[in-house]
């Protein structure tokens, strides 16, 4: 036997109530994983912002169009090094149920903007070569099995097609993959002058540019120098950081980050009371063997690790394996079916979920360990 | 015939209160009192004390319930500490040593049998015994060395795996027995040990602890109320209003 | 009978006072419970908050028409030709001899909300006279209407309370346009109250529209008249149309919200309510453990096991449902009415709303406690009830 072991030995009372506290640590910690990759999701595009990358819109709301003729005029600007122009499609594929992101874009200058949009050589060249030609991210083509060489119908709600009827016909030619796991891998890109060609009117006007900058530092002044630029034409602009603009479109969406940390902190709260009224009956039940610890020669800081020993082995158990439990669980994808564009435990919340099992061993032990290192050993005994 | 577990020597147990040779007096109780508090008031346990333990005697403390016998076996281990006057142990002043040192010097120096066993029931017999070796700086190997000595001492090797409440009171109480002398004790300390037992289970375990005594040289002080356990000893002492003396109260 | 259920009330009782021996696992199952009605009942509030200001807004007397195919008024196109049909189809209902028909043109703006200082979108509603008769529920509760013809606007009060700069008498720079806010409006607490409207004259030259709109909102003679409105217009050849009841309408854009927060909600609560069965077990096996012998005493005098199993779910059933009662009035108080908003993906603007803890949510939330205390306290009752007697008399 080690100390180790005899702190283990005590788990052997009452097996059924330290099962169940057991239980309601790994569902505690379960529901932490849930609701940690849920608030993941809700904050997405904030994290995956370039820090050197901004959107111009007009300035009144990205609803508004711009002209093309914008993006020479937006290169001009000393440090910016590209602009190019996106626009928000809004077609339906089959289903108005099925949300897909569509952009018409240029695409040399768009997968150079966005490099972690990993495309195969020989895909963007077929892209280049295609008029017609789409690509899309991975996981929209997992979900609806989508192959290189299929026809892809959309139909327009506003950009009707020139010589009527609804549908934009186009030809998959690439799959793009994301470089890291918050890579948005949901787009759905077709051609500038596919689009410009095309569409019944709207003809040299495009939603918003997205630009990359030289230096990120100099952000601000770049933003003010391109909105200056354009401040008294008919669309004034707006610059802001790709960041600051998704975290705007999320703080839209609502708190969401706020609500999961209130409920988090609820659960926790709840753990901590239930593990630490557990640890604190297992201390009033074995008065008289501390005592006959104490008698043996423990002293009482001896007593007082052993009795933390046992709530953090038993945080530590339970609590890694419901952090392993979620983990899997989570993985295995979104659970409301698709409304969540990511779903995955994020790692630095791993690193939370740790700290709280700790937390919850150190806390739940406290003060039962603290009970247990002031008892007189006299009494203790006499207790028995 | 079993092992010795120390090579200490016998010794011939003498009686009384006279002055002994200084070098084989273990503990040296002078002028202990001990106070406690019930409810609003005082109670004067012990009187100032005297006693001198003689190394290698098995001395048995006898007096009344509520005579404070129990008390003084409790300073004698370093449990607890005298009100005044002092406590001498192995030439050590154990009234003097902080909380965590008296706890160190416990697991090193004294070894407890108690009337209720006092085993930990979520561990096996010899885990039970094993407890104390913890504190020591022992391998794995040579604990195991040790718990296997002092279980064949006490005639249960058989019953090593069992959990308490598979064993009777008096295998219990031989773990008890077990476990107090595996780290081969400077003294033993039984309080009642025979207290829950029937008469031919307690003779077992008299009969154990007067071979530790006579055989093995243990220092043993017991506390009990039976004469028939008291007169297994070297020297009886009892205890009259807080102080010991050689006769019972009239 | 009567004895059989008598025996269970005094058992029940006798329980129960014993629970001031037990504080401590006593309250862990109090909070537990608590916590869970809470948490569910919160996380459903917002949903129910949400669907309410979704319904409020629709009524089924009122038909909404857009373009063929288009999912919302932000991909909607019709022209003042389709105005005109759709005006000239029956069963449209009539205030002071004109067809009660509003068509609307649709567009967003930026504007800085209250809470994070950052830009959020508002709805901006285009609007001609006959919109006041279609939307009977707006009603100006500061200021005036806007002049027809002006750069005037009036602003919905729950958009005012989200974002700033849209009080009345304040002024909104819109692109090279100037808007000033001559008065607020109510909607009954539904979705127009999270929105800015102007007359659409105005608004269309401003966005360049030329004349068209994006909806045609059309109030029915009855709401039975809409079959007879519905199908005038889908056989129409020259147009090309979608026809929806309002109510419909709303059902539909708020679907998506519904479905997350339910499903998201669902988990939660479910694996919460694991978690506090658990947390019930926990305590009243420790009940039942540590009176043992009480219950083997009251089995000795002739109680019998049936009432002794049920006393201990009575037991359970008291404290659940005295922590469920606690959640809900705790998610009641701190829940009920707080203002928020959220992202219309539809509409891509705010739309407003309150957290909602009705009467259904707080039963909802009691009864799913004492479901759990029913769980939680199943099994130990019938543990109570095997107690071999002779042995626990003797502990």
């Amino acid at each position: 036997m080690t100390r180790l072991g005899l702190m283990a030995s005590a788990f052997r009372r009452h097996r059924l109530r330290l099962l169940l506290t057991a239980m309601s640590i790994v569902v505690a910690f379960l529901l932490f994983s849930y609701l940690v990759a849920i608030r993941k999701a809700f904050q997405m595009g904030v994290d995956v912002a370039g820090a050197d990358r901004m959107m111009v819109r007009h300035s009144v709301s990205i609803i508004q169009s711009l002209p093309t003729s914008y993006e020479a005029e937006i290169e001009r600007v000393p440090g910016v090094v590209d602009a190019t122009p996106l626009s928000w499609f809004g077609g339906i594929y089959q289903d108005p149920k099925n949300f897909i992101a569509q952009f018409p874009v240029k695409p040399e200058e768009y997968l150079a903007m966005y490099p972690e949009f990993r495309l195969s050589p020989e895909q963007k060249a077929a892209w280049l070569r295609t008029r017609t030609g789409a690509i899309v991210g991975r996981t929209i083509a997992d979900k609806y099995h989508w192959k290189i060489g299929d026809r892809i119908p959309i139909q327009a709600t506003v950009w009707r097609p020139k010589g009527g009827g609804a549908t934009w016909e186009f030809e998959l030619v690439g799959i793009y993959d994301g470089a890291e796991k918050e890579t948005d891998t949901t787009q759905f890109l077709f051609r500038q002058d596919f689009f410009e060609e095309n569409k019944q009117f709207g003809q040299g006007r495009i939603g918003w540019y997205a630009i990359r900058i030289k230096d990120p530092a100099r952000a601000a002044e770049v933003a003010k120098a391109i909105d200056q630029q354009f401040v008294n034409s008919p669309a004034a602009t707006k610059t802001e950081t790709e960041g600051a603009m998704a975290q705007s479109f999320a703080d839209q969406v609502g708190n969401i980050g706020a609500i999961v940390t209130a409920i988090l902190g609820a659960v926790f709260f709840i753990i901590l009371v239930v593990v630490g009224n557990t640890m604190a009956q297992g201390v009033r039940e074995r008065t008289q063997e501390i005592g006959v610890l104490k008698a043996v020669g423990f002293t009482n800081g001896e007593v007082l690790a052993l009795v933390l020993g046992e709530s953090m082995l038993l945080a530590g158990v339970a609590g890694g394996f419901g952090l392993a439990v979620g983990w899997l669980l989570v993985s295995q994808g979104d659970p409301t079916n698709g409304f969540l564009p990511i779903f995955f435990f994020p790692p630095e919340d791993l690193v939370l979920g740790i700290a709280l099992v700790l937390g919850l061993g150190l806390f739940s032990g406290l003060l039962p360990a603290l009970q247990a290192m002031r008892l007189r050993t006299v009494d203790a005994l006499r207790r028995g | 015939m079993m092992q010795p577990v120390s090579s200490l020597s016998r010794s011939a147990g003498t009686a009384g209160l006279a002055e002994a040779d200084a070098s084989s007096t273990l503990a040296r109780l002078r002028g202990v009192e001990k106070q406690f508090r019930r409810g609003a008031e005082a109670v004067q346990v012990l009187r100032g004390l005297d006693l001198d333990l003689r190394r290698g005697e098995f001395l048995a403390l006898m007096g009344p319930s509520g005579s404070g016998k129990s008390t003084l076996l409790n300073l004698l281990a370093g449990l607890d500490r005298p009100s005044a006057g002092s406590v001498e142990v192995a030439g050590q002043r154990i009234d003097q040593l902080s909380a965590g040192a008296l706890a160190r010097w416990r697991a090193r120096h004294v070894g407890l049998i108690f009337q209720f066993y006092n085993l930990l029931p979520v561990l096996s017999a010899a885990k039970n015994v094993e407890l104390p070796l913890l504190l020591a700086p022992l391998s794995r190997a040579q604990r195991k060395a040790q718990v296997a000595t002092a279980m064949a001492l006490v005639e249960l090797e058989h019953r090593a795996k069992h959990l308490p409440r598979q064993l009777s009171g008096g295998e219990q109480q031989r773990v008890g027995i077990a476990r107090a002398i595996v780290t081969d004790p400077t003294l033993i300390l039984a309080d009642e040990p025979t207290g829950d037992l029937d008469r031919k289970t307690g003779d077992g375990i008299l009969d154990l602890m007067q071979a530790l005594n006579a055989e093995h040289g243990k220092t043993i002080v017991m506390v009990t109320h039976d004469p028939h356990a008291a007169a297994r000893a070297t020297r009886i002492l009892h205890m009259v209003d807080g102080q010991l003396s050689t006769e019972m109260d009239a | 009978m009567l004895r059989w259920l008598s025996q269970i009330g005094t058992l029940t009782i006798f329980n129960l006072k014993t629970l001031p021996q037990r504080p401590g696992s006593v309250a862990a199952s109090l909070v537990g419970m608590a916590g869970v009605v809470a948490v569910l009942v919160g996380v459903l509030s917002i949903q129910q908050g949400f669907t309410r200001t979704m319904a409020v807004t629709g009524s089924p007397d009122t038909a909404f028409v857009l373009r063929g195919g288009a999912d919302g008024e932000m991909m909607s196109i019709l022209t003042r030709d389709d105005a005109r049909l759709i005006a000239e189809a029956p069963g449209i209902a009539r205030g002071a001899g004109d067809p009660l028909v509003s068509p609307e043109l649709f567009v967003v703006i930026g504007q800085p909300k209250k809470t994070t200082g950052t830009d959020a979108n508002v709805p901006l509603r285009g609007v001609v006279p006959a919109a006041f008769g279609v939307h009977e529920k707006v009603k100006i509760v500061e200021g005036r209407p806007f002049v027809w013809g002006r750069n005037e606007v009036i602003v919905g009060r729950a958009a005012q309370g989200q974002f700033r700069g849209l009080s009345v008498g304040s002024t909104l720079h819109l692109g090279q346009n100037l808007w000033q806010v001559v008065g607020a409006f109510t909607a009954e607490g539904g979705l127009p109250e999270s929105e800015i409207w102007a007359d659409a004259a105005v608004l269309q030259p401003a966005y360049r529209r030329g004349t068209t709109y994006q909806s045609v909102k059309v109030k029915l003679a009855s709401a039975g008249s809409f079959k007879q409105f519905k199908d005038a217009l889908t056989a129409n050849p020259q147009l090309d149309v979608k026809v929806l009841r309002e109510t419909e309408f709303y059902a539909g854009q708020s679907r998506g919200m519904t479905t997350l927060i339910v499903s998201l909600g669902v988990i939660i609560g479910v694996l919460m309510g694991l978690g506090a069965v658990f947390g019930a077990l926990i305590t009243m096996y420790t009940a039942v453990a540590t009176r043992t012998r009480e219950i083997a005493t009251l089995r000795a005098l002739g109680f019998g096991s049936s009432p002794v199993v049920l006393s201990v779910i009575g037991e359970s059933l008291a404290i659940a449902a005295l922590g469920g009662v606690l959640g809900a009035v705790g998610a009641w108080i701190a829940f009920d009415g707080f203002q928020t908003a959220t992202m219309n993906w539809q509409s891509f603007s705010q739309v407003a709303f309150a957290f909602r803890v009705g009467p259904p949510l707080l039963a909802l939330g009691v009864l799913y406690a004492l479901a759990l205390g029913l769980v939680g306290g199943l099994l130990p009752a019938i543990r109570a009830a095997r107690l071999p007697v002779a042995n626990a008399l003797r502990e």
